[in-house]
């Protein structure tokens, strides 16, 4: 760079005047314009958070602080007396159906990726498929449960098959999770439980997994927050219901996230009884997400980082 | 299946732990009881590979539920525009719904990405670390809003924020002569358009493109950032010098996943976007973002409850589910590769 400003007589004037103890004009320039633009990037990106909040608070609160908000459900001929308690308990009997089946699941082959496969073949085979999985569109996993329960099984629509769904879209992040914390427990804790002569299995159960349970549940905790909100399994495979129901077996049932698309197929989104589900839904999902924080914090704590 | 090895793999010689694993003593040891390992290892073996059959059940009942459907299909499925399920021989085409799809992720691709960015660098190269921390949580708590909030947040708020008409009007007066950007009669404001859904895409995929690049550039070598310094490099020469290149290929394979996503996302565009009437779809070919429209993702989830009982209507879903499958499944594959390259060098 130098040998072309010596070159060039105009830069041989500039470098009479080249004060070295700090930038020039146009390279303290970029680095402010650079350093705006991360300022403004940042603003911007925090922006839309605190907005999306507002709105659900400013026109969902209303519905929240009245009591019947908690205790009925939409079977109430004055729509003033809505409440969401069936697509609260709906929502969270789905996200416990679905963290049923899928934390087994993911922890099993979590396990064996990282404590019985490592470096093999069939591991790169397996993670392969569970990137696939990670990247699978929430509605074709929709699509392929359908095809699979009602269409092939002759089965009909109900929350078992919503949370089987759910499970295709829950298991690679639990698992993808786990497989990182596993890694992270020092092979020196393995080899002392071996040389004990403790069988491997036993190992894992009372050595690898309590090591790194936290951060395990951290994991299970944001998989779980994600398929909570997910709604697009619930369209396919669930229609919507005003009434109580906890009995996963009916094709007619209510969540959080239905009550918004219900909303809209009808064409009436912009009411209390919707934003007020969308803020339950927030609260319900962020919640979750500020526990699994809480969690991570204290055990990279006690990791000593 | 347990072979004798498999039991003390990760055992390695205790005096040299990073050595490459040879056979030690403690490697032929026996353990007490094998009975236990065995039913442990078939269980998680069994699981893990049923887990990789699962992609390819996948695809199978995909394709089995679209075939009735696509043999049926009078059109041409790759470029036909309109979509007729109704009477025995059908008349489908993907080629609106792959415009629609491509140029919405595509826009707001172009949005997150230099955000995302230069969210990541402030993180990483600028805040001091008491700010760091707390905006990375915000930034991942946007990741947390679920998509369905984005759509009725999108469509009701946002579409009816003043300045994105600005811009739509800034954009139609000066970049007007491209034909995405033509202005379109009875869309008069940005309520309903592939360009409002694009900018809440953008706010979606925003985390996914930072957090992958808040990664890579945390692991800029010490070493290269101090030499430059050293150098009297400003923070923006250490970052276009040592930082972004070293980042390169996470930015990118990040912003492939954040591509991955948005084609797929569902609930926000089904939301945001309005639907253009088939005659319109059939009269001429309309490229402007700045008119509605549908996804594959909007497509499936809007005509779905009508679909649910009749095979052909679902077939033809189906195997539009089945292309949104596959290109997302390409997406991903490349953001993989170029992840896995950048990890080697």
């Amino acid at each position: 760079m130098t040998s072309t400003s010596t070159t060039s007589p105009a830069a041989d004037a500039v470098e009479h005047e080249l004060d070295l103890t700090r930038p020039s004009g146009s390279r303290t320039a970029r680095n402010g314009c650079a350093s705006a633009f991360m300022v403004f990037a940042t603003l911007l990106a925090v922006i839309p958070l605190v907005w999306v909040l507002w709105s659900a608070i400013s026109k969902g609160i209303g519905s929240l602080l009245s009591a019947s908000w908690w205790t009925s459900a939409m079977d109430s001929a004055d729509q003033a007396k809505w409440g969401a308690l069936h697509a609260i308990v709906g929502t969270i009997e789905i996200g416990v159906i679905t963290s049923v089946i899928s934390i087994p699941i993911a922890l099993l082959t979590a396990i064996y990726l990282v404590e019985y496969a490592r470096g093999k073949k069939i591991a790169r085979v397996i993670s392969f498929a569970v990137d696939v999985l990670t990247g699978v569109p929430s509605i074709v996993a929709a699509l392929f449960i359908f095809a699979l329960v009602v269409t092939t099984l002759g089965g009909h629509q109900s929350a078992w098959a919503a949370s089987l769904a759910l499970v295709i879209l829950m298991v690679p992040t639990v698992l993808r999770s786990t497989e990182e914390m596993l890694k992270l427990v020092p092979d020196s804790l393995r080899e002392a439980s071996f040389a004990l002569g403790i069988p491997k299995w036993k190992t894992i159960v009372s050595v690898v997994l309590p090591t790194s349970i936290s951060g395990i549940i951290t994991g299970i905790v944001l998989g779980l927050a994600r398929v909570m909100g997910e709604t697009a399994p619930l369209i396919v495979l669930l229609q919507f219901n005003q009434y109580f129901t906890v009995n996963p077996n009916t094709p007619t049932f209510a969540t959080l996230p239905t009550i918004i698309s219900n909303a809209y197929t009808q064409g009436s989104a912009d009411t209390p009884t919707v934003w007020g589900a969308a803020l339950t839904l927030i609260i319900l999902v962020m919640g979750l997400n500020i526990i699994a924080k809480a969690i991570s914090r204290r055990y990279l704590r006690r990791m000593g980082k | 299946m347990a072979e004798p090895n498999h039991v003390a793999e990760p055992v390695s010689d205790p005096a040299t732990p990073d050595a490459p694993r040879r056979p030690s003593a403690a490697a032929q040891m026996k353990p007490p009881s094998r009975t236990g390992d065995r039913v442990f290892l078939g269980f998680s073996s069994t699981v893990s590979v049923l887990m990789a059959v699962l992609v390819l059940v996948i695809f199978v009942f995909l394709v089995k539920a679209a075939i009735p459907a696509l043999t049926d299909n009078d059109s041409n499925f790759f470029t036909t525009r309109t979509w007729s399920t109704d009477s025995s021989p059908l008349n489908f085409g993907i080629a609106a719904l792959v415009w629609t799809t491509a140029i919405s992720a595509i826009i707001a691709l172009l949005i997150a990405v230099p955000l995302a960015i230069g969210v990541a660098l402030f993180i990483t190269q600028m805040a001091p670390k008491r700010l760091a921390g707390p905006v990375a949580f915000v930034v991942d708590l946007l990741a947390a809003v679920p998509s369905i909030i984005f759509g009725l947040w999108g469509s009701i708020v946002l579409g009816h924020f003043g300045f994105l008409n600005g811009v739509r009007s800034v954009l139609i007066a000066v970049l007007g002569w491209i034909p995405i950007f033509k202005e379109t009669p009875s869309w008069s404001d940005v309520g309903g358009t592939i360009f409002l859904a694009s900018i809440v895409l953008a706010i979606m995929i925003l985390p996914i493109i930072t957090a992958t690049s808040r990664d890579v550039m945390e692991q800029t070598p010490r070493d290269q950032v101090e030499a430059s310094l050293a150098l009297g490099a400003t923070r923006w020469e250490v970052i276009r010098m040592a930082v972004l290149p070293h980042s390169r290929s996470g930015i990118i394979s990040g912003s492939m996943l954040g591509l991955g996503r948005a084609l797929g996302e569902t609930l926000a565009v089904t939301l945001i976007l309005q639907q253009v009437s088939q005659m319109q779809l059939k009269r001429l070919f309309n490229p402007s973002i700045f008119t509605g429209g549908d996804t594959f993702a909007s497509k499936i989830a809007r005509d779905f409850p009508e679909a649910l009982n009749d095979p052909k209507s679902l077939g033809a879903l189906v195997a539009s589910g089945l292309s949104l499958f596959v290109i997302t499944f390409f997406v991903n594959a490349a953001a993989r590769t170029i992840a896995e390259r950048g990890v080697k060098r």
